[in-house]
């Protein structure tokens, strides 16, 4: 029974943490997106916008839910639901941390420790075709087709360099699972190089990575790739007929395969939960971040920008020193640091994403198409032969 | 909990079986199939055979069925015409169904006595390590004509839908 | 609780392959005639991987990877096929393809 219980609070937390990232990230994007262009970004709802996903989130809901009269309606009401429930699955096997002894329960700090959890990833990332397909199929709309077709065929081919990137940190790992493969990366070369994948002897992945990251950007629909939803030639790509809830089921699953793929290659490339450098010094790196975060936030208060940053600036200021003490508590410290340094990884990936779509234009299609099978697809078959060959020398 | 999770995701299997053979439209067949995939995979998986699971999700469903699909989207496949055959004459094959099914389920029960029970988690045999090690010691030939049946297909393939469709 | 005997699972395969035979008599279109030929190896797979769970050997996981793996390759080429019957008489009806020369 311990272990459902267990289990299920785990779920929840997880879940709860996961779908609060989905909402704030979207608050993140356009801030950071209105920064790059010299904008602010939202500022209307809460301080600095901090309610606006929440306000998102009741416009969509209140919206008209139209269900136009000529589409194939089962279908078009189950596509949505496939794209969502599929891109929501995945974070089950993610680890965040090691195995943690929490009020006597040893605990591993993710849902389920899947033993080929490489495959499932790839199985479910496989599988997630058919939301945006069946979409852009029973919308009866030939905008909605073509951005369907597009974005199948754009899946498909991107996940054989996908694939072949993830082949080789399996190589050097020798492991399917997840939590091994982070365990493997543990440890430092010459007592400050970190081993992870990236950096890992004898052949590091610097460009497996850089192959993983670009297939990411294309299986996530993401700019520069983001041919499936193309304005300017698609009106909207495969969501063009979906509205209200229908349409936030879409929006929601894109931000979650970027969650996933920034999850993924954190464990695989790296590290995951382990830190940039040696341990002692390294648990007191969250505390000095959100010190410096504190000191940030006072320094602002005092010359504010806006009339209400008088008083919000020194409310973050506090929440900043909170976070900072807790990180300070030794007894939490094995829990908290590991999970931090996760999400930093993470979370750089993700920013790495915005910063992506605030500098790349799009691709051609013939491009795109060009790009993964004659430069991208033999670039990760030629690092995986030299992993394979590297690995079998020594 | 092994009876559970057997009852309800071999009911999803055959139900969907059914409504691939039954449903009139190309795309409502091919998401059928991909419904028996599925919960074959969970099927495997309490068998002991996580590789083979995850292999049907990732060849099976994911990579053969979205062919499968991409062409039916690609031609606009409509929905089957009627047969123009009289109603008797359609299901006059059903007992033949049944009866298939009977004489093989008999065949089963009498053939085969000393069958195990299915533990789920009491054998798992098929991890990747151990499929790995056969595949590429006593199945070694194969696997190299599989691959190269693999190659001659995607040629194959290429040469057969070269030109581009009116 | 009581436990699954295997017969079940060679049931369920038995029953899977009979509707996909069912399937690919009763269909007429092209393409679902050839999505009851899967069913029907997956239904083999079935069987196969429930034999290898009864001799706690895993030759019969390597045959079901082998019949993927061969499906997959079908699968290209017979909507290859496909396409190309499409292509050169406008329907995918089986029993409108009924000559040798068009």
């Amino acid at each position: 029974m311990n272990f459902y219980l267990v289990s299920l609070i785990k779920i929840v937390i997880v879940f709860a943490v996961f779908m609060t990232t989905l909402a704030y990230l979207q608050w993140i994007e356009r801030k950071v997106l209105g920064h790059i262009q010299s904008r602010t970004g939202p500022l209307r709802v809460g301080p600095h916008g901090l309610l606006q996903p929440l306000a998102d989130v009741f416009k969509l809901l209140t919206k008209e839910d139209l269900l136009p009269p000529y589409v194939n309606r089962f279908f078009y009401l189950l596509a949505p639901f496939i794209a969502v429930s599929l891109a929501l699955i995945s974070i089950a096997i993610i680890p965040f941390g090691p195995e943690v002894n929490i009020a006597g329960t040893h605990t591993n700090l993710e849902i389920s420790n899947l033993n080929v959890g490489i495959l499932f990833i790839l199985a479910i990332s496989s599988v997630s075709v058919y939301g945006i397909a069946l979409a852009g199929w029973s919308s009866n709309n030939k905008y909605a087709l073509l951005g369907g077709l597009r974005s199948s065929a754009q899946m498909i081919s991107y996940e054989l360099p996908l694939t072949l990137a993830i082949a080789a940190p399996l190589l050097l790992a020798n492991h399917l699972n997840f939590r091994a493969i982070s365990e493997g990366q543990a440890g430092y070369y010459l007592g400050f190089i970190p081993r992870w994948n990236i950096f890992q002897m004898p052949f590091p992945q610097i460009i497996g990575f850089i192959v993983f990251m670009i297939a990411g950007f294309a299986e996530t629909n993401r700019v520069p790739f983001d041919l499936p939803e193309a304005e300017n030639e698609l009106v909207a790509g495969f969501h063009t007929e979906y509205s209200s809830m229908k349409f936030a089921c879409f929006f929601m699953s894109e931000y979650a395969n970027m969650v996933t793929i920034a999850c993924v290659a954190t464990v695989l490339f790296l590290g995951g939960w382990h830190p940039l450098f040696p341990a002692p010094y390294s648990n007191w790196v969250p505390t000095i971040v959100f010190l410096l975060a504190a000191f940030t936030f006072l320094f602002q208060s005092l010359q504010p920008a806006r009339r209400v940053d008088r008083y919000t600036m020194p409310l973050f200021a506090v929440g900043a020193l909170v976070l900072a003490i807790i990180f300070a508590i030794p007894i939490l410290q094995p829990v908290l640091v590991p999970i931090f340094w996760f999400c930093a990884k993470a979370g750089f990936i993700l920013f790495a994403y915005i910063w992506v779509r605030g500098t790349l234009p799009r691709f051609r299609y013939d491009q795109l198409m060009h790009f993964a099978w004659t430069f991208l697809f033999p670039l990760a078959l030629l690092n995986l032969l030299v992993t394979a060959l590297l690995v079998a020398i020594f | 909990m092994d009876t559970v999770l057997f009852i309800i995701f071999a009911t999803i299997a055959v139900v969907s079986a059914v409504s691939l053979v039954l449903q009139k439209h190309p795309i409502a067949s091919a998401l059928s199939l991909i419904g028996v995939m599925g919960s074959l995979a969970v099927l495997y998986l309490l068998l002991g055979a996580e590789f083979i699971a995850m292999a049907q999700m990732f060849v099976y469903a994911g990579a053969v069925m979205v062919l499968f699909i991409f062409v039916i989207m690609l031609l606009n496949a409509g929905s089957e015409k009627s047969s123009g055959k009289s109603w008797f004459a359609q299901i006059a094959g059903l007992p033949l169904l049944i009866v298939f099914a009977v004489v093989m389920g008999f065949v089963i029960k009498r053939g085969f006595t000393d069958l195990r029970v299915v533990e789920f988690g009491s054998w798992v045999g098929g991890t990747a390590e151990h499929i790995g090690q056969l595949l590429f010691t006593r199945y070694l030939l194969p696997f190299e004509v599989v691959s190269i049946l693999i190659l001659i297909a995607i040629l194959g393939a290429v040469v057969l839908a070269r030109k581009e469709i009116d | 609780m009581p436990h699954v005997p295997l017969s079940w699972y060679l049931i369920l395969s038995a029953i899977l392959f009979a509707l996909g035979a069912a399937g690919f008599v009763y269909r007429k279109s092209v393409i679902t005639v050839f999505m009851s030929i899967e069913l029907m190896l997956n239904a083999v797979n079935l069987s196969f991987v429930a034999f290898s769970y009864q001799l706690h050997r895993i030759d019969g996981h390597i045959y079901s990877f082998f019949v993927m793996v061969v499906a997959a390759a079908e699968a290209a080429v017979g909507l290859a096929i496909i396409l190309t019957i499409f292509k050169n008489r406008g329907t995918l009806q089986i029993d409108e393809v009924d000559s040798m020369k068009l």
